[in-house]
């Protein structure tokens, strides 16, 4: 250290109990598995562009990603430097015995596999504006629970969200004159700003609600499902399918240096809307898009639908 | 498309001839510095503790391993977005005789003003390959700044055949990006015009 640090985070290992400890344990794992190996689905596609792409130095952009990744998982190193500010997108049953201790192992997981990993230490105090030197801080990580019913189960996405992709997401409300119209004016405009920067290709996540804070949630939840996965209403089904397209058709090529795709794809996630309100919002998530999904029952046992074959 | 293999220090002849869309592989000194390091030297007006003159930096904040005893380990390395620091380039290349910035994504038109005027290029590291990066990183010969935290401080690295990098903007003040967005925002205006017929859903 050139200059003393003068200001420090205070963090103490929280007291858990047995089981939440090895909740965190798991999920101190599952952390660090995230930082370095692509989901089945994110995975595939990147496969498949890989083969689109027949210029050379497009080629050359697509080969050194799959040789990226096949280090990263071979040396167990995180894929990308930007390990992201962790979030969470939790649905828990209320009777999931450890609701209680939740946010504590949430943010002791991303503490430990912060070390673990090493995953980049990327949590500024805002205002104080001073790194932690932890990778958390106040409101990092952040976590959206929702309880859903009266089961003993919980369900969490897990979520490195880059500094230069998903979290500069954009969100606004327009008028209903206009229109879906509007909608595609919104995201299309973000692809040729935004989205040459932001690390394609990219897989887009299109918020649809009531107010921005509602659009916005819904565009980080629409970057949760799987690229291959459709919206189930059919009007919105085809919005994604023209914007897929539509952005395709720009062609911004890996890393936005022109090439035959865009996208991994998009997907829109919609709530209803008040009658004078139509919000929406774009998130972006980039080509390393380092989201997981982690099941446990009440005994803690686990599944991780976008790993297959992964055990911690 | 040509391909150069450069070494550092970089002269003004070295990179006279190379344009945008060339590939370009480094050897040599490169420097970590980002938002912060652009923002000190710049605004503050405070001396750069490692000297790039002639030599590279990155738009970067890479995963770093504290040995103990001063000593750094490269674990991940790869591009930050460089338009952020496009605010200061231009002075930055100005004032500290800088050649290579290695980014990602486009610049605007103060860092073309300054590589045209100062002999100096911008170049993109194919992001998000911080592994691949970490591996042309043969060791971290200084630390400076590092009071900035892990991704704003100055890493200075010694690499070999670091890249692939491909040229943004070149001497001329050429800008790729630039080129591509006018195309990119074309097509762009074409597809609105296409989709907006079929999603007349508000009837």
């Amino acid at each position: 250290m050139d200059t003393a640090k003068t200001q420090t985070y205070d963090y103490t290992e929280p007291v858990l109990s047995a089981k939440g400890q090895r909740m965190r344990d798991i999920l101190t794992d599952y952390v660090v598995m995230v930082s370095h190996r692509l989901p089945d689905d994110i995975t595939a596609k990147l496969q498949e562009l890989q083969k689109v792409e027949v210029d050379p130095v497009q080629k050359l952009f697509y080969d050194t990603m799959m040789e990226n990744q096949m280090l990263a998982n071979k040396l167990k190193r995180p894929s990308c430097q930007d390990t992201g500010a962790l979030q969470f997108f939790v649905k828990c049953g209320a009777k999931f015995p450890l609701l209680g201790e939740l946010n504590d192992i949430l943010k002791d997981a991303v503490y430990r596999a912060t070390k673990k990993a090493p995953l980049r230490t990327n949590a500024l105090q805002s205002f104080d504006e001073f790194n932690t030197g932890l990778n958390i801080g106040d409101g990092i990580p952040s976590v959206f629970l929702q309880v859903d019913g009266n089961g003993s189960d919980i369900q969490m996405y897990v979520y490195m969200a880059g500094g230069g992709c998903t979290l500069p997401g954009e969100a606004q409300v327009l008028m209903p004159g206009e229109g879906y119209e509007g909608v595609v004016r919104f995201v299309m405009d973000r692809m040729t700003s935004y989205g040459v920067n932001a690390c394609p290709p990219l897989l887009v996540g299109v918020g649809i609600g009531t107010s921005v804070e509602t659009a916005a949630f819904n565009s980080k939840m629409a970057l949760m499902r799987r690229v291959d996965s459709q919206n189930s209403n059919a009007n919105a089904a085809k919005l994604e399918h023209l914007l897929e397209d539509g952005i395709n058709n720009i062609g911004l090529g890996p890393q936005g240096i022109g090439g035959k795709k865009s996208v991994y794809g998009v997907n829109v996630v919609n709530t209803a809307r008040h009658p004078s309100d139509l919000g929406v919002a774009v998130s972006t998530g980039c080509w390393s898009h380092r989201r997981g999904l982690i099941k446990f029952d009440e005994d803690l046992n686990y599944e991780l639908p976008y790993n297959k074959g992964v055990e911690l | 498309m040509k391909t150069y293999h450069l070494t550092t220090p970089i002269s003004d002849d070295d990179i006279k001839d190379i344009r945008v869309g060339d590939l370009v592989y480094l050897n040599g000194s490169m420097t970590c510095a980002r938002d912060m390091v652009h923002r000190r030297f710049v605004e503050q007006h405070r001396p750069l503790p490692i000297d790039i003159a002639n030599k590279a930096i990155m738009h970067a904040g890479p995963i770093v391993k504290d040995e103990g005893n001063g000593k750094y380990k490269m674990v991940a390395i790869g591009t930050s977005t460089s338009m952020r620091m496009e605010k200061f380039e231009e002075e930055f290349i100005k004032q500290s005789h800088v050649k290579l910035i290695i980014g990602k994504g486009g610049m605007g038109p103060g860092t073309e003003r300054a590589c045209k005027k100062y002999k100096a290029l911008h170049l993109i590291y194919p992001a998000g390959n911080a592994v691949y990066g970490g591996l042309h990183v043969n060791e971290i010969v200084d630390a400076k700044w590092t009071d900035l935290g892990m991704p704003e401080a100055m890493w200075s690295c010694d690499v070999s055949d670091f890249g692939p990098l491909i040229v943004s903007i070149d001497t001329n003040g050429d800008n790729l990006f630039t080129k591509n967005k006018v195309i990119f925002n074309e097509r762009k205006e074409a597809e609105i015009k296409k989709i907006q017929k079929q999603v007349k859903f508000i009837q």
